[in-house]
């Protein structure tokens, strides 16, 4: 599993059939300390996360574990919005800090 | 997969069962404009190009089943030789010299 | 799935790997959403969409979802052209827009 946040969604209406009902979302990659990398994963949406989220992404076969994505084409499945995020004993993420 | 070009051939004769009779090249990993990439890599080939051949080539667990055994350790395979590669209207030339180019050194001469 | 720019084609009908027998290749580049800047090396991806040089399109890089889509058991896929992108939405903003040519 890796962190990123949720920046964006892509729209797509000509796609092969059996990507149709999903959800996509533009996640860029964090690193451990919370800072954006220059890395983006389209991945499929299962919890309902939205721009600004801070996420769990799964990629590779486990991002078919969920039952929306069960058996299809989908290589990179949101499966989790972070709350708060320790490394070392520092908080370095607090979802409701604001 | 990616686009890549053979730099030369390795021989191993231990292998482990069901390499046997597989060629192995060496490839540079290139990009777009013919330019290499990374580290040159050592790729399961089952089909007949050899060095200074543009190919592409694929990456991972699906490498192995390029190989007519498709159980084996393998995790970079050659797909095929590419006859034509159009960049952005640009047609790549099939024969820029590899950037790593070296002799091939006899098979049991021991390396120092 | 990955965000590409389709920038060229590949042709190999003479020797290559069966499972590719009948493809249309094509080469992608890894792009972040805005399309400004490329964020990785350039891949060959078989077409399913009806791809070209120019469009903006959903990648697939995983050996197994590329195999369901091309209804090809043990085939060495891996790098498939799944969607043609028409938008990409950043903070509400709208980066991309196919019709807007970008």
């Amino acid at each position: 599993m890796l962190i990123g946040e949720v920046v964006g969604s892509v729209v797509s209406t000509k796609k092969d059939e059996q990507l149709e009902s999903f959800k996509l979302l533009v996640v860029q990659v964090r690193d451990h300390g919370n800072r954006p990398k220059d890395q983006y994963v389209v991945a499929v949406d299962s919890v309902g996360a939205g721009p600004g989220d801070v996420v769990l992404y799964a990629t590779g076969s486990s991002a078919r574990q969920t039952i929306i994505t069960k058996d299809k084409p989908c290589d990179a499945v949101v499966m989790a919005i972070v709350d708060s995020w320790d490394v070392q004993g520092e908080n370095v993420y607090e979802k409701w800090s604001e | 997969m990616y686009l890549g070009r053979v730099t030369g051939r390795l021989v191993a004769t231990v292998t482990y069962p069901g390499l046997e009779g597989v060629k192995l090249q060496l490839l540079e990993p290139l990009d777009e404009g013919g330019q290499r990439t990374g580290e040159q890599l050592v790729a399961a080939c089952h089909l007949n190009v050899g060095p200074g051949d543009l190919v592409h080539y694929i990456d991972g667990r699906e490498a192995a089943l390029v190989l007519p055994e498709t159980f084996v350790p393998v995790d970079v395979a050659i797909t095929g030789f590419v006859e034509q590669l159009d960049v952005n209207g640009r047609a790549i030339p099939q024969d820029v010299q590899p950037q790593d180019a070296q002799p091939v050194s006899d098979v049991g001469s021991k390396a120092p | 799935m990955m965000l590409c720019d389709v920038i060229g084609t590949v042709v190999s009908p003479s020797e290559q790997t069966p499972a590719l027998d009948g493809r249309v290749l094509l080469v992608v580049r890894p792009v972040s959403p805005t399309g400004q800047n490329a964020t990785n090396k350039p891949r060959v991806a078989i077409d399913t969409i009806g791809a070209g040089v120019g469009d903006r399109v959903l990648v697939i890089d995983e050996g197994n979802s590329g195999r369901q889509i091309l209804g090809a058991k043990d085939a060495p896929v891996k790098t498939l052209v799944v969607g043609f992108v028409d938008e990409v939405e950043m903070g509400g903003r709208v980066v991309y827009d196919h019709r807007a040519g970008r």
